[in-house]
């Protein structure tokens, strides 16, 4: 009988390659080496910012000069040298796009290697796309048709240079600078990101969507999103990303802020697919992001949904605050890790408000020498009168050298809130391997049946198409990875 | 269609089939009997190509080939089938994906190209009439919540669908109420034909009132000691397995 045992296939894991792996040969710009006071001030002024945009960049500066990196996640990695990266990279032809092709090849054929090419294609999808590389927002399409309804949906730095008002307003307002050590490192360096503003009352016709790239070599990136859908509004955000193969690792610390006034709905999902490093744990991109939305409104609601399957490293939790009263938050997570890849995530959820709801449904997969952690908070403070949380926490284990850790922190402040929480954890049984391989269903394709199965309840959420993407991603970063 | 010569086989260190002789051909159903212990469901499983065990002597031909070096995978590809003793849970998977995916990598298999969807919902629609199977469970998580009666049922809907030349259930009998047993019994009636062939293992007569064989086999201690008509079957019931035990004491 041919031996299909877990060990075997575990080492053929690392043959897995990563597919995304190729770098973009366009002339770049960089900043210097380094952070200083000067830098922040070289990238304020390559944007061509304003004085209260510089001023509030110089701030964050001088606040994180004074923060400590954090050390309470699950997590292992060398000391990050901030002095060694650089914090500002783009495309020397400064490309003002008004049509596709207007854009310079080379980054034309990343986009046919990512297979995200054709906008046209997006046109058909419904997908209105922003494209940020390093550290430049290359291409809004379908920013008319948008206008037209009142939408702005633009890179954050020309919403700063067109919108500032909105902007002033709102940046910073749900992840103050001070907030931790990498919000108020981006905060300081942001070099580009999304902003979409939803006027009152409108239903965005299509699903927004940002495809982030790292390319240069030691750069960071550090893009900053923000999101407002005014009262009675709907917007459905997507966002992806992916980075090339390199030896060291490459440091990504973004700030995403969302909210969400009266009857707003917010639903911003992730299929994150940074390069994870080798087999051998070398390389990949070090993920600290910090995600948060807001609930501002009556009624209003933010949805999460996460698919994290790259990233050497990955170190977030989107969460929710819920001030409006009757206002919900959702998260919705699938987290994968492999070979060498650590994951600490979760979500916070924050109940202010009377009749607040939350739900939590996190799936975390490990295979490889991974470890996979989920990270979560459930808050009822004193005033959320009938609240109310539902958690749900499963994680799959692959092989027997990786691990799976559940940390829920449960605070009631309200005697009325309720919570229920629910964890397991299992390994894909040799009983349903077996099952399926006598009904002639191969070992590999067994598992992606049994790992789709395990994350059906996730994957629903997503958009159609991102759907089928986030389960491409989930069978190329498991395959080989159980027998 | 399937001829076993002479199997032993073992669990790490303890031996449990002891030379184990069977030959089944197409068109034929073969009943093995026995109390608990004596291997039945072992050998199920051994031919089925499940991991865990070793064959230490002895051939498994399936129409001629040797397949005791086949993955379990394979082995179904060529028309085996089991339905098992304790069916499988596998949460998030449906029925329909489940089937779909059987049958699909059948197809690959065999050169051809996956089914169409029209032509994968009729058959679906037909073949869990077989087995009176209500829509809704083929789109319900497989075997997840089903009662015992519903797993058994939805075994012998998969059975249907992969079309398999021998088929092997493992008591699946067991943990059935009458009626159940009756709709499971009905739907293997319905499947027989004189290409595919079964192999029926069961503790009770009972069964064989409903699927009526043309072998008895009775095994013991990891052999099969005894062959007969479905009479045997009759007369194993009425004097009990110490009958058996007491005539080969005598040998």
């Amino acid at each position: 009988m041919e031996n299909q045992s877990e060990d075997i296939l575990l080492v053929k894991t690392s043959e897995t390659e990563y597919k995304y792996g190729f770098t973009t040969d366009v002339e770049q710009e960089y900043a210097e080496i380094g952070l200083s006071e000067d830098i922040v001030r070289f990238i304020s002024a390559k944007k061509n910012e304003p004085e209260w945009m510089l001023e509030w960049r110089l701030k964050a500066y001088q606040q994180w000069l004074k923060m400590a990196e954090p050390d309470w996640a699950k997590l292992g990695f060398p000391k990050i040298d901030f002095q060694s990266i650089i914090y500002y990279a783009a495309t020397k032809k400064k490309p003002k796009l008004n049509s596709l092709d207007e854009v310079d090849p080379e980054i034309r054929k990343t986009w046919d290697k990512l297979g995200i090419s054709a906008m046209e294609q997006n046109k058909l999808g419904n997908v209105a796309m922003d494209f940020v590389m390093d550290s430049e927002s290359v291409f809004t399409s379908f920013k008319e048709e948008l206008n037209k309804k009142g939408i702005i949906f633009c890179s954050i730095s020309e919403a700063i240079q067109e919108y500032g008002d909105l902007v002033k307003q709102y940046i910073g307002s749900v992840v103050p600078p001070r907030d931790n050590f990498y919000s108020a490192l981006n905060s300081a360096v942001f070099s580009d990101g999304s902003f979409v503003y939803i006027p009152k009352g409108v239903r965005c016709p299509m699903e927004l969507s940002t495809y982030f790239r790292i390319n240069a070599e030691n750069t960071g990136q550090f893009e900053r999103t923000l999101i407002i859908a005014d009262d009675d509004s709907y917007v459905s955000y997507l966002e992806g990303c992916t980075a090339p193969q390199r030896d060291e690792n490459q440091l990504h610390a973004a700030v995403v802020e969302l909210v969400a006034h009266d009857r707003a709905e917010i639903k911003y999902s992730t299929v994150q697919n940074w390069y994870p490093g080798d087999e051998n744990g070398k390389g990949g991109v070090y993920n600290f992001v910090t995600k948060r939305g807001i609930c501002q409104g009556y009624k209003s609601k933010i949805s999460w949904t996460q698919v994290e399957t790259g990233s050497a490293i990955t170190w977030k939790y989107p969460s929710c605050i819920l001030k409006g009263d009757y206002s919900i938050g959702e998260f919705y997570s699938v987290a994968v890790t492999n070979n060498y890849q650590q994951a600490d995530t979760g979500t916070k959820m924050i109940h202010i408000g009377k009749n607040t709801r939350s739900r939590i449904v996190s799936k975390g997969i490990s295979a490889g020498k991974s470890q996979n952690a989920y990270r979560g908070l459930v808050q009822i403070q004193p005033n959320a009168d009938n609240s109310y949380n539902f958690s749900q926490c499963d994680s799959m284990l692959m092989g027997g050298d990786c691990g799976a850790h559940t940390f829920p922190y449960i605070e009631i402040k309200n005697q009325t809130g309720r919570v229920e929480h629910e964890a397991s954890t299992s390994k894909i049984g040799e009983d349903q391997l077996f099952y399926c391989n006598q009904r002639g269903i191969g070992a590999e394709e067994a598992v992606h049946l049994i790992v789709n199965g395990f994350c059906k309840e996730v994957f629903k959420e997503l958009p159609m198409e991102f759907a089928v993407e986030a389960q491409k991603l989930l069978e190329i970063t498991l395959e080989n990875s159980v027998g | 269609m399937l001829e076993v010569k002479n199997l032993h086989a073992r669990i790490e260190e303890k031996e449990i089939l002891k030379g184990l002789n069977i030959k089944v051909n197409k068109g034929e159903v073969h009943a093995i009997m026995g109390p608990n212990g004596t291997g039945k469901s072992t050998f199920a499983s051994i031919l089925a190509g499940k991991d865990g065990y070793e064959i230490t002597e002895g051939e498994i031909l399936f129409e001629g080939q040797e397949i005791s070096e086949m993955d379990p995978a394979e082995r179904a590809h060529l028309g085996m089938f089991l339905a098992f003793q304790y069916p499988v849970e596998i949460p998030g998977v449906s029925t329909t994906n489940f089937m779909k995916a059987a049958i699909n990598e059948k197809r690959k298999a065999h050169g051809q190209p996956p089914i169409e969807a029209k032509a994968f919902l009729e058959m679906m629609k037909a073949k869990s009439k077989i087995v009176e199977l209500n829509k809704e469970f083929l789109t319900r998580s497989i075997n997840e919540g089903f009662s015992g009666g519903e797993k058994k049922r939805n075994e012998i809907f998969q059975m249907a669908m992969l079309e398999p030349k021998l088929c092997v259930l493992d008591e699946t009998d067991s943990g059935l109420d009458i009626d159940a047993l009756r709709i499971v019994a009905n739907g293997v009636n319905s499947l027989r034909n004189s290409e595919n062939a079964f192999l029926v293992i069961t503790h009770y007569q009972r069964l064989l009132d409903y699927i009526v064989p043309d072998f008895v086999h009775i095994m013991y201690d990891g052999k099969i000691v005894k062959t007969g008509d479905k009479l045997l079957a009759l007369e194993l019931e009425k004097k009990g397995y110490d009958w058996v035990k007491s005539e080969l004491a005598q040998d």
